[in-house]
């Protein structure tokens, strides 16, 4: 079913291109949101290079390690789905975006898991926070924005399931074709974007103090 | 107060003659401005069909250059000149007569080595530089003379200091400059600039429990700070002659023992670990009040005077 | 006779409600911004009673630390920030483009609702007891020490900043792609390149403060610590953080006001705008030169002398595009056939009082004189003449120009040029004496002070009341213009944009066919006719 742009839109290419750089401003200002909490983050590590480090290997790295080959993988079934529907298989397409979107919600159910064993480990300021050795402070410095960046990042991550949801079904329903496919490339985006915060998370809150 | 409008600091007084500069600047820039827009606004008004507009300038290059130019010499010029003062002011030396100040809601209190204290008030002796450390008990302060063209602000977790140096005799306005709450606008008092003699009689009859040092050994006393420091089993860097005195760190790094290292090394002891030596001191954040930090870290001072004696 | 336009279209309630129309939209924020204009001046007027007196009598501290607070607040973020953009930006950006709509007319109408959303909550705030913290939510005072609303303030002000991000989205994306054929970015006209500017700082800018506040409130509510000195946080990451968002706002402030200028200043001279070029990427070069110039706030905070250093820098070097464009309004002036209009009124006055508040900005970037005055009144004089002299006034000046063609009515003229008269001259008299309380030592935020600043206190007390009425007049004479105006022609100005091709009200979908356009903006002939963009 062929789809006529909206009355502002001359065309549909028009509308496509709108939408797709609506889409990457809107990303900018993500990048700015995060970056403020990793900026932060940032500061507070350099002042304290070895509290963090000894915080961070508190971390459930087997978990996130996990959650990363898990939205890696949903992050290629994404990108398949953009690049197949563009060929008119909308049907196929809907199978792998609600792939990735299962896996989102695996990610999300490691997260929970994760957040469980913490709090049994004490590790969340604030209820009943406590961490041997010298570097209890900065470990609740660490904690705080560990679970402060995680938790707004798996919003990102809930809201970006259902959007992956609604446009599978929409696919399915055969409201995309090769003509028509913009919110598919856009939604993909938004997921990329999700993906790639996540990564600069994974890099940030496991990795320190774990070489050597 | 003395004058209606005290400047009372050399460095004052360059602060004027820097603001005669600036509204010099500002004066002429806005003359030309309003001048040149009265004129064009009324000669060339719509109903003034005789004006001659013929030969409107196209290219507005040179223009554009002339006038981008000129602003950005005058503007260097005036950074130049703002920033030389600062540094400065700011970056002046650690030498000067000591007073230690502490900000909280909603007073000053100022201490004096000789353990002289004040509140809402500080007496300082005429043509001496005089250098506060300044610390915050809670919320973010800030000490304002304007008399002195002068202020920083009072930040709780670190000090900072200010150094002035007063050419007369006076009282003048202090004022914090720092919204810090309800009675932000009640946390004023008086800075009182004195002859050396009538400073020195001042000083002698002020009730003291000790000197600030004195005050501070006692507190390195109860806190055990000699278990370490001093000839026990564990190896601690010595106190002795150590204030001032360059201190290379385990990242390498050539640290300084100045008023902010003693500091921190008593409430953050991790951030700057002395080379060769384990980091084994616990913090004393939340253990030590303000005034007792200060009192230490003067006591610790005071070790490397008599260090120096035989 | 009643035509269909935009206004008749639909007379329900609940189209208006739930209409996703650039006007009506427009005409909604212009309605609200109006409201918070006046809790914020509500605010300003009990600030002023109170400052008549050295002793403090009429309100009690809390209450007036409650009263500089929600002035600030509700001003920088309820008026100054959407004022230009969400009424005059929304109604007028698809018009000057030829285009029927912006580029998300859904995500618009959301900017709204979230806008209003932000505003009652923190108005709730307000008057559940009120914040005290100053519009500048320092820590460790707003996380630790002070007991108003200041989560509820936060989460307001969170929400609000959603809207704008909406906003210039909406706008960048428009302005990139559904320009009319012909419409290259040379020929845009300025009001659009600034506000192209404008919307890249909201957007790029406004996170920054949505993840400032959201730390502020977790630090309030968990006690997290972040900026506690005695968790090992540091209070000055606060001020990095809040500045960097902040700065950039004021010109997000003041970008779409020297925009409008630029409009006024061709039309009412009937001649093109001198330096067209410099003038739009001044406005580029503000915007970009802002993002680094935030230190300039923190100058006596403790932050190392080499960081002041280089602010100041930045500071005097963010100046220079505002002077350029300063240049270029007044040669544009010269061998012009110059009207006086009100809306050319509030032009001349904007060049005039910006002008005077960007010198001051340079006695602030320069280092040692900062010192002095930073935190004085001397700050508060400088601010107010940018945004009330400068913005507010361009505000207004866009308002009268553009009114026919939003409401198909001529506003009365000569009560429009004795109310701009009285502004300009109740506005120095409110502000000027700041300057000089602000020299002589005053600080900020004081309600009880020393009495020899009481003269001038009252001075600028007086201006303020005469300024109050002065800001009535238009409300009166505009809705007055509403019913009975004259009823307005399509270019009552003669003005070349694309806006002036519709009738006055436009229709719906503004165009019925994209307009083609052929020429640069302000293009006048030697007697001053107008060549419309589309001839």
């Amino acid at each position: 079913m062929p789809e006529t742009p909206a009355f502002q839109f001359v065309d549909l290419r028009q509308q496509h291109e709108v939408a797709q750089l609506g889409m990457w401003v809107f990303l900018a200002t993500e990048v700015l949101f995060f970056g403020g909490l990793i900026l932060g983050y940032s500061v507070y590590r350099f002042m304290y290079p070895e509290g963090f480090a000894d915080a961070a290997r508190h971390t459930q790295i087997a978990i996130g390690s996990a959650n990363t080959a898990i939205l890696l993988t949903s992050s290629f079934f994404v990108a398949w789905a953009v690049s197949i529907v563009r060929l008119g298989a909308d049907r196929v397409a809907a199978i792998l975006l609600a792939a990735a979107a299962a896996l989102g919600c695996v990610f999300l159910v490691l997260k929970g898991i994760e957040y469980k064993v913490e709090y049994d480990e004490h590790l969340v300021p604030g209820y009943f926070f406590t961490f041997g050795g010298p570097n209890a402070t900065s470990a609740w410095l660490f904690f705080s924005f560990y679970f402060v960046a995680t938790a707004i990042h798996a919003l990102h991550v809930a809201i970006g399931i259902m959007v992956l949801i609604f446009i599978a079904l929409k696919a399915r329903c055969g409201a995309y074709s090769a003509r028509y496919h913009a919110p598919v490339t856009v939604a993909g985006l938004y997921w990329h974007f999700v993906d790639l915060v996540w990564v600069f998370l994974f890099a940030l809150i496991y990795l320190p103090g774990r070489t050597s | 107060m003395s004058t209606w409008w005290p400047s009372e600091t050399s460095h004052a007084r360059a602060v004027d003659l820097l603001f005669m500069g600036l509204l010099a600047t500002t004066a002429l820039v806005l003359a030309l401005l309003f001048f040149l827009l009265l004129r064009f606004a009324i000669h060339y008004r719509a109903g003034n069909a005789s004006a001659d507009r013929s030969h409107r300038i196209r290219k507005s290059w040179h223009w554009e250059v002339t006038w981008t130019t000129a602003t950005l010499v005058a503007f260097l010029g005036l950074f130049v000149w703002g920033a030389q003062q600062y540094v400065e002011l700011f970056g002046a030396g650690k030498s000067g007569l000591t007073v230690y100040v502490v900000a909280k809601q909603w007073m000053w209190k100022a201490q004096h080595l000789g353990g002289q204290r004040e509140i809402n008030e500080l007496h300082v002796p005429l043509s001496h530089t005089v250098r506060l450390i300044m610390s915050s008990q809670d919320v973010i302060h800030s000490f304002f003379m304007p008399a002195f063209r002068i202020k920083r602000d009072v930040v709780p977790g670190r000090a900072t200091d200010l150094s002035f140096r007063p050419l007369r005799a006076g009282v003048f306005h202090l004022f914090c400059a720092e919204y810090c709450g309800t009675d932000h606008a009640r946390m004023t008092g008086r800075i009182v600039v004195m002859q050396e003699n009538d400073f020195n009689r001042w000083l002698s009859s002020q009730d003291v429990t000790g000197t600030l040092a004195a005050q501070g050994e006692r507190v390195y006393r109860q806190l055990g700070c000699g278990g370490c420091h001093g000839n026990g089993p564990v190896r601690a860097p010595k106190l002795e002659g150590l204030y001032g005195k360059p201190v290379p760190l385990s990242d390498g790094t050539i640290g300084i023992a100045d008023e902010a290292y003693l500091r921190d090394s008593i409430v953050k002891p991790r951030a700057k670990i002395v080379a060769g030596y384990e980091p084994l001191m616990p913090s004393y954040e939340g253990k030590i009040s303000e005034d007792e930090l200060i009192a230490v870290v003067a006591y610790i001072k005071s070790l490397a005077e008599k260090a120096k004696r035989p | 006779m009643t035509e269909r336009n935009y206004l008749t279209e639909d007379t329900r309630i609940i189209s208006w409600l739930f209409t996703t129309d650039h006007k009506r939209i427009a005409i909604l924020f212009f309605a609200a911004i109006t409201l918070f204009f006046f809790v914020g001046g509500a605010a300003a007027t009990m600030i002023r009673l109170e400052l008549v007196s050295p002793q403090g009598r009429f309100v009690t501290s809390d209450v007036y630390n409650r009263l500089f607070t929600i002035h600030g607040v509700v001003m920088v973020w309820f008026f100054l920030i959407p004022s230009i953009p969400s009424t005059l930006g929304n109604f007028i950006v698809p018009l000057m483009i030829g285009a029927r709509d912006l580029a998300f007319p859904r995500l618009n109408l959301t900017s709204f609702y979230l806008f209003m959303l932000g505003g009652c909550v923190t108005l709730y705030a307000v008057f559940a007891g009120g914040v005290d913290t100053g519009w500048t939510f320092y820590a460790p005072f707003s996380t630790m020490y002070s007991n108003g609303h200041v989560v509820l303030a936060a989460v307001g002000v969170f929400i609000a900043g959603f809207s704008s991000i909406l906003t210039g989205l909406n706008f960048i994306v428009t302005i990139h792609r559904l320009r009319a054929p012909g419409l290259t970015w040379y020929r845009l006209p300025l009001f659009l390149w600034s506000l192209y500017a404008t919307s890249v700082i909201l957007v790029l800018a406004t996170p920054v403060l949505a993840m400032t506040l959201l730390l502020v409130a977790l630090d309030r509510v968990f006690g997290v610590g972040i900026f506690d000195p005695d968790r090992g946080g540091d209070p000055l990451l606060f001020q990095h953080l809040f500045w960097f968002y902040s700065h950039p706002a004021v010109y997000i402030m003041i970008l779409p006001g020297m925009g409008v200028v630029s409009e006024l200043v061709a039309v009412f001279s009937r001649k093109a705008v001198f330096g067209y070029k410099f003038v739009a990427w001044s406005a580029i070069a503000i915007a970009v030169v802002g993002f680094f110039v935030w230190g300039h706030h923190m100058f006596v905070s403790g932050q190392s002398v080499f960081a002041g250093l280089v602010f100041s820098f930045m500071s005097f070097i963010v100046a220079v595009p505002s002077a350029i464009k300063v240049f270029n309004w007044t040669a544009t002036l010269h061998k012009g056939w110059v009207r006086f209009d009100a809306p050319m009124l509030y032009a001349l006055a904007f060049i005039g009082l910006f002008t005077m508040g960007g010198l001051t900005g340079l006695f602030l970037a320069c280092l040692a004189y900062d010192v002095y005055v930073t935190d004085t009144y001397f700050v508060i004089a400088h601010f107010h003449y940018i945004m009330v002299g400068g913005m507010v006034t361009a505000y207004f000046g866009g308002l009268h120009y553009w009114w026919p063609k939003i409401t198909g009515r001529m506003y009365p003229e000569y009560w429009a040029r004795a109310a701009a008269i009285l502004i300009f001259f109740g506005f120095n008299l409110t502000f000027f004496p700041q300057f000089i309380l602000g020299v002589l030592g005053m600080p900020r935020r004081y309600h009880v002070y020393p009495p020899e600043f009481q003269v001038w206190h009252v001075l600028s007390s007086a201006g303020a009341s005469i300024l109050a009425i002065a800001y009535l007049l238009p409300l009166f004479y505009l809705i007055w213009s509403m019913f009975y105006g004259a009823r307005a022609p399509a270019n009552p100005w003669g003005a070349t944009g694309l806006e002036w091709l519709t009738p006055s009200p436009p229709p719906k979908h503004n165009f019925e066919t994209t307009p083609a356009v052929t020429r640069p903006p302000y293009e006048y002939t030697l007697g001053g006719e107008a060549r419309p963009q589309n001839a």
